[in-house]
């Protein structure tokens, strides 16, 4: 088992209004086995033994599922490796005496809260506006009375894995949301469940991320850094439903699409 | 004795008897009421969710940055459900004894025989959703087995079962927050529960980024905010999990139930170093296809592919035939604990036991393992830095969840009336130990179905009474107690990390309150916490200020709170002189080691009342009356 000595260059930013600036660690005798948010909470407990406040970064579970952590690592979402949220990150992806920068989501729609902290809460607003079936509780039928072909709950399940960390908005030159709507409209939509609303929902989703959000160039910057690996072939399943929603008569298009789904 | 305000009947009648005979708020009158929810975990979102669509007043509060991100979502493994889809004997009955059994009898028999019933509606529930449970190829659900049982009726996403089910929540919840029913405040944490004549009125909570206290009043409180496993400082929770809403509430006079009830999950990745920050769980249903093997030859350092079959020792085949690799958590855990201690533990720490695809692989071909499993063995690789499809994984038990929780009754109400305790946060369903897949079951349950028709027996007395004005005496004491306490944390200045003292504390906790237990080793922990206790409050350092997020703040008032329950824990592991489930005492076992009840003095909840700093809380019983499920000796062999 080795140990590594990195130069850290962290942003430091003590609210919303301050401008912010790189602060310079050094991170000596970090373990390989380390992750990364670990080898933080490392030189963490050392800026507090010098009485300096330590960073501050979000983060939950640290098993690569919450969502809650996300840092711009030498200028990539979530860092060097592939499929991999900053919690899983290892430090074994690091060579001595390397100089990591450490940054926070950069994006419009995510002002920074304090240090690496930011504000994610445009990424609720667009599943208030219609990311949902609407399905009170007590009303529905028995689960097996709706069949659903295996591939179509695995490509479902395959947008639905979104963790809704944001990296996919900090990768993109325009801040664009369209990975993570596309990938909530396309779990939906996919679903005979889903149908009844496939068209309010598109549209309703979409208008409120362009609120919000800069606008989709395909530059593809998002699918790269994405951890769960969604595909960006669900955006254009979405700006094909967004389009024939604005077109066609919804309620027509409803009965066309349902066995269009499910078969 | 606690009053647990079962209803009357067979037991497969009481929860139709409970919905008949408790009273109803009519829909144009929800709207009078303002009710309170804490947490948007499954049980939580579901809540909250279910009282918005039904047309109450929600505030809904989480200390995450929005309501996705609770803890729920990493549940692996999946949900169980009675729907006996297999064909396989499953029934609404089994479902119960199993949870029963399980629980090595220390669950109230009515709750989970309501429990399984409503099992079968969450599965529904779910689906309409849009939940994309796994499917077979004719389009029907899926099925695997967990633990504790000998049907498959655990219904699963991939290994991402928390989370699917935990965005259909949150979906349900977002679609109430956009129709203006309830409304939601992330990034803050409740400090206190406000009690006036003994009710339950509100709650004060800070605002995370800004730091403002404010105060909460509401008809209701529903607490549904998880589990305190994180005493330990290591668990796979959370980090952000914490025990404060419960604790707070406790001292407000709820009661706590069976807190040294925890569980400990037999599959977990072993610790690599003294950084390590939290444990990750590897899903229980991996037992599904790995088989558990430690060398013969304690002192075997060849890699264990050049191990030959009859070196092996696959321990729980060997001990537990008939359920093998699927006995339920705490079997499992000792087991490997006992093969740990004797010397046989494997990796470079020799902390941990083989768990192995070979086999499952020859018979079912790697795309069939990595089907199931692919996200898992990604993340065991991840952190590991070993490749599971070629080299057996390293597992050992980790603290995971806990049984205990605030005291509830029947209705889901605390001894406090108007404080309703949901999901992991009560004690009520799993006993000493609960079964794989049943916590996201408990969670949905309590919050889609039980809550709302519970909570209705509780409001309809106060019809057009006004909500409680946040200008009372209690309102306004609980808020300086709460600002008084943030404000000693900055000013103690000492020379140790909140994070120093947790660490210390849970290692204090996993030595003499973790999966086994001795008077003596206990007597010796309680002396012990309640010195770096008074220590952390001497010499704690907090920096920054309390008007921003500071989030060494909020670890301190979390720690501070754990430090309590940790002695409580101790008290309460202590006092109970038999070993059942997840509870093991060292003193009390049978003659090949398996943990020994006594049903004749034991057989009760224990539920703690609080009585000041540093007094030993008082006991107060409900006694468990087993009607359904004769309590025997577990045997799993």
């Amino acid at each position: 088992m080795s140990t590594l000595n990195l130069t850290l260059k962290v942003w430091r930013q003590a609210g919303p209004n301050d401008p912010g600036r790189f602060e310079v660690y050094e991170a000596k005798g970090i373990n390989e086995d380390m992750s990364f948010l670990e080898m933080l909470d490392v030189v963490n407990e050392r800026l507090i033994a010098e009485n300096k406040e330590p960073i501050a970064f979000d983060h939950d579970c640290r098993e690569g599922i919450c969502g809650s952590c996300g840092m711009v690592i030498n200028g990539v979402p979530h860092g060097p490796k592939k499929l991999t949220t900053t919690c899983q990150l290892h430090m074994r992806n690091f060579k001595d005496g390397d100089t990591i920068v450490v940054e926070p989501w950069r994006a419009t729609a995510f002002p920074v809260i304090k240090d690496l902290v930011v504000d994610r809460s445009a990424f609720d607003k667009i599943i208030q506006a219609g990311g949902y079936i609407t399905a009170p509780t007590g009303a529905a039928r028995d689960a097996n009375s709706i069949l659903i072909p295996k591939q179509i709950a695995d490509q479902a399940f395959d947008a639905a894995a979104c963790i809704g960390c944001g990296a996919c908005v900090a990768a993109c030159p325009n801040g664009a949301a369209q990975l993570f709507t596309a990938a909530k409209i396309s779990h939906l939509n996919l679903l005979p469940q889903g149908q009844p609303e496939r068209w309010s929902r598109t549209v309703a989703m979409v208008d409120t991320m362009e609120e919000y959000f800069g606008s989709c160039t395909n530059y593809a910057e998002c699918e790269a850094v994405c951890p769960k690996g969604i595909s960006i072939e669900f955006i254009a399943k979405m700006n094909r439903d967004y389009l024939k929603a604005k077109f066609k008569d919804r309620r027509a298009v409803v009965k066309v699409d349902t066995t269009e789904a499910a078969g | 004795m606690l009053d647990a305000k079962i209803p009357a009947g067979h037991i497969s009648e009481k929860w139709s008897n409970a919905k008949f005979e408790t009273k109803l708020v009519a829909p144009q009158n929800r709207r009078k009421f303002e009710i309170i929810v804490v947490g948007t975990g499954l049980a939580g979102a579901s809540a909250a969710a279910t009282l918005g669509e039904m047309g109450y007043n929600v505030k809904v509060f989480c200390f995450q940055d929005s309501p996705r991100r609770a803890h729920s979502i990493a549940a692996q493994g999946g949900i169980n459900a009675a729907k006996n889809y297999k064909n396989d004997g499953d029934s609404v009955f089994r479902l119960f004894y199993d949870t029963i059994k399980g629980g090595d009898y220390r669950a109230r028999e009515a709750n989970v025989y309501r429990l399984a019933e409503i099992s079968v509606q969450i599965i529904d529930q779910c689906v309409a959703q849009g939940v994309p449970f796994a499917r077979e190829y004719g389009g029907l659900l899926d099925n695997r087995s967990f633990g504790g049982a000998q049907v498959a009726r655990t219904f699963y996403a991939r290994g991402q079962t928390g989370q699917q089910l935990l965005l259909g929540a949150y979906q349900a919840l977002s679609r109430q927050i956009e129709a203006g029913t309830v409304k939601m405040y992330p990034r803050t944490e409740m400090l206190d529960l406000v009690v006036e004549n003994g009710r339950a009125v509100g709650i004060i909570t800070r605002d995370l980024v800004t730091g403002e206290i404010q105060r909460h009043a509401g008809h209701a409180v529903v607490l549904a905010t998880g589990g305190y496993g994180n005493v330990f400082y290591l668990s796979t929770n959370a980090k952000g999990s914490n025990v404060t809403a419960a604790w707070r509430a406790h001292k407000k006079g709820a009661y706590f139930a069976n807190p040294c009830f925890t569980q400990i999950h037999p599959t977990c990745i072993p610790v690599s170093g003294d950084y390590q920050s939290k444990l990750t769980l590897m899903s229980e249903s991996l037992r599904n296809d790995g088989r558990i093997w430690v060398p013969k030859n304690p002192n075997d350092t060849r890699p264990p592919n050049q191990i030959p079959e009859e070196e092996r020792d696959y321990y729980l085949e060997r001990m537990y035939p008939s359920f093998a690799n699927l006995v339920p958590r705490d079997v499992a855990s000792r087991a490997a604990k006992r093969m740990v201690d004797a010397g046989y533990g494997v990796g470079p720490l020799k902390n941990g036991v083989y768990l192995d695809f070979k086999t499952a692989i020859e018979r079912l071909g790697r795309s069939v393992i990595e089907q199931r499993y692919g996200n898992l063995f990604d993340m065991y690789e991840n952190i590991a830095g070993e490749n599971p499809y070629e080299v057996p994984m390293r597992i050992y038990p980790a603290v995971h969840y806990t049984m205990g929780g605030l005291w509830v009754d029947y209705n889901l109400m605390s001894n406090l009336p108007g404080l309703f305790v949901l999901g992991e946060a009560n004690f009520s369903d799993h006993g000493a130990n609960r079964l794989g897949a049943s916590a996201l079951m408990q969670g949905l349950a309590d919050g889609y179905f039980i809550l709302p028709t519970t909570i209705a027996g509780d409001l309809a007395p106060q019809l057009n009474t006004p909500v409680p004005s946040t200008d009372s005496p209690a309102f306004r004491e609980a808020e300086e107690a709460v600002r008084e306490q943030i404000n000693r944390f900055l000013t103690i200045k000492g020379s140790r990390s909140v994070d120093s003292f947790h660490r210390e504390l849970g290692k204090l906790m996993w030595d003499y309150c973790g999966m086994a237990r001795n008077a003596d080793g206990l007597k010796h922990a309680r002396q012990r916490i309640a010195e770096l206790r008074e220590e952390f409050w001497k010499d704690v350092k907090v920096l920054g200020e309390g008007e921003s997020l500071n989030q060494s703040l909020e670890k301190a008032g979390r720690v501070a709170d754990f430090f309590e329950l940790a002695e409580l824990m101790c008290q309460d592991a202590l006092h109970r002189e038999e070993s059942c489930g997840g509870h093991f005492r060292e003193e009390y076992q049978t003659p090949d080691g398996e943990a020994q009840r006594d049903d004749e003095h034991f057989a009760y909840v224990a539920a703690w009342e609080y009585c000041g700093p540093g007094k030993d809380a008082k006991l107060h019983k409900e006694d468990l009356v087993f009607e359904y499920v004769h309590p025997t000796q577990r045997s799993y062999k």
